[in-house]
């Protein structure tokens, strides 16, 4: 048996696009660098989804908190100052493509400093700010999509403001744009694609790399698109397993 | 009568404006420990709003609010805590959807346990036990023991209410406030709802109470306020509003609802 797909397996070698896989993947080790790549394509988009995340989260509360006349002046200072962070925060990330945010936090903000950063870490940040904004945007459409009279029963019942919103409004938001969530990620892992402009290691430049050495893009690309169509199938379908567990609870 | 002379809530100068509206123009009120007060009036004179500034759903805009000789109105005061003392019962029941039965009645209770002197000395584990069987007594109480792990969405409008119900006295709290807790439900789930509330009523529990259901407010109530654009226009016993009103808007309005 195993003979019989030896010899398969010899004679797709001997084919010319087996020639070329060879060259693409086996000759040197090359697949070696193909799977440090989606490696570091896997780190790069999970810091960026957990930034990203905390950053939403974060920039969401920034923009819903409001004063009311009870407030003492120092606070509703803050208040208003965090109201309008998290305004222009959010012009500048969607007013600008992602790219020059990428080559911003690379050499013009980390570079000068006097710390030594990877090139890795400052991609995951960057695209973490970036997706930050997106998703604080989604966190906020599925805080307004919770009926109000939720919170108020959470607060009727003597629950403060940040438990209600953590135990009561959040859990039912998130469920309502999970699937937008899941987008967002999505558009997020394909868009770390673009961290080779900063020379992290991933699988966009393994193919590169591997293009030059044997100037044939064909294999190398097609690789590099099954490794990324793999990642995102992978967090699809972790989400489609969240959905249906959140949706277990509406049904009669 | 069932209460004593003591007054758990007194409300005066209550004004509330919503932008330019004036919806509150001048409550002046006083409940008694025990007392069952209906709200009655047509729709949009401000029964929701006063009854929302009772525990701050709404902040006042002026006016004075005493709770159990606590004065809520107060910039400082601590609103979480006053909530705590008062049980609030919604038309829309505003049950949470993604907890069951159990955990929306032992939710609040749980996360509040630190803030609550009384069992400062229990244990986690034990406390959390403690909560259960109350939580159970309580569906006990409003007869759906069946349902503790079912979620809102497996409930009739009327096992929703009681479990809305159940879920407030959880709190133990000293003061009931339901907003029309029946005009959401179709009518032979009416009367399962205004049956645990005539036990609660019983027990001596304050209550006020917004309402459609006369019926249930000449029965149950102590007083009765008659509201109208902003202001209590009539107050009295139910007899008498019901049958003898003095005043021409008062009897206008229950001639077009009796
Ligand atoms: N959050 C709000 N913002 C603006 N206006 C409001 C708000 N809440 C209530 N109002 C207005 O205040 C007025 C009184 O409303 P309220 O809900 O207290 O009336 P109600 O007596 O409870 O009426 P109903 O019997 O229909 O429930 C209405 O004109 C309503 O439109
Ligand atoms: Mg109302």
């Amino acid at each position: 048996m195993s003979e019989f797909f030896n010899n398969l397996w010899q004679n797709f070698l001997e084919t010319d696009s087996g020639f070329e896989f060879y060259r693409a993947f086996i000759r040197d080790d090359r697949y070696q660098l193909f799977f440090s790549g989606m490696w570091v394509t896997i780190r790069l988009s999970a810091m960026a989804l957990l930034f990203g995340t905390l950053i939403g989260l974060f920039i969401t509360f920034l923009s819903l908190c409001k004063s009311n006349k009870h407030t003492v002046l120092p606070i509703k200072i803050l208040i208003k100052t965090g109201n309008i962070f998290a305004g222009i925060y959010l012009d500048i990330i969607r007013g600008t493509p992602l790219i020059v945010q990428v080559m911003l936090w690379y050499f013009v903000i980390i570079g000068p400093l006097p710390i030594n950063l990877q090139p890795l870490l400052v991609a995951g940040i960057a695209f973490g700010v970036n997706s930050g904004a997106y998703l604080s945007e989604i966190f906020r459409a599925g805080i307004l999509s919770v009926d109000k009279g939720q919170a108020e029963a959470g607060r009727s019942l003597g629950m403060t403001r940040f438990t209600t919103m953590w135990r009561i409004v959040l859990p039912q938001a998130i469920k309502n744009v999970l699937p937008t969530i899941a987008n967002e990620y999505i558009v997020l892992i394909k868009e770390t694609a673009i961290a080779f402009v900063i020379g992290v290691p991933d699988i966009i430049r393994a193919a590169q790399v591997v293009n030059s050495r044997i100037f044939n893009p064909m294999m190398p690309f097609l690789g590099a698109t099954v490794m990324y169509y793999i990642i995102i199938k992978f967090l699809s379908i972790i989400f489609k397993i969240l959905e249906k567990r959140l949706r277990r609870v509406d049904t009669r | 009568m069932t209460y004593t002379d003591s007054a758990i809530i007194q409300v005066s100068g209550l004004h509330k404006y919503f932008g330019k509206l004036h919806v509150l123009k001048g409550i002046d009120e006083t409940v008694m420990q025990g007392e069952k007060v209906a709200v009655i009036g047509p729709s949009g004179s401000g029964k929701s709003t006063f009854l929302r500034c009772l525990n701050l759903l709404e902040i006042p805009t002026d006016g004075t609010i005493f709770i159990d000789g606590l004065e809520i109105t107060r910039p400082q005061a601590k609103v979480d805590a006053i909530r705590r003392k008062m049980g609030m019962v919604f038309q829309h029941f505003n049950l949470f959807p993604h907890l069951s039965v159990m955990k929306n009645i032992t939710l609040s209770p749980y996360l509040t346990r630190d803030r609550r002197e009384s069992t400062a000395q229990l244990s986690r584990k034990h406390f959390k036990e403690e909560i259960n069987e109350r939580a159970l007594a309580l569906l006990d109480k409003v007869g759906l023991t069946d349902k503790a792990d079912s979620y809102p969405a497996q409930l009739s409008g009327g096992q929703k209410q009681r479990v809305a119900i159940a879920r407030a006295l959880a709190m133990e709290p000293k003061i009931m406030l339901f907003d029309e807790p029946t005009s959401a439900l179709d009518p032979e789930m009416v009367r399962e709802v205004l049956q645990v509330m005539r036990d609660l009523a019983g027990e001596g529990m304050t209550m006020v109470l917004v309402t459609h259901e006369m019926d249930f407010a000449r029965d149950v109530a102590n007083r009765v306020l008659f509201m109208d654009e902003g202001h209590i226009v009539e107050r009295g016993a139910p007899e008498q509003i019901f049958t003898n009103p003095i005043q021409e808007r008062t009897r206008s309005f229950l001639s077009k609802v009796l």
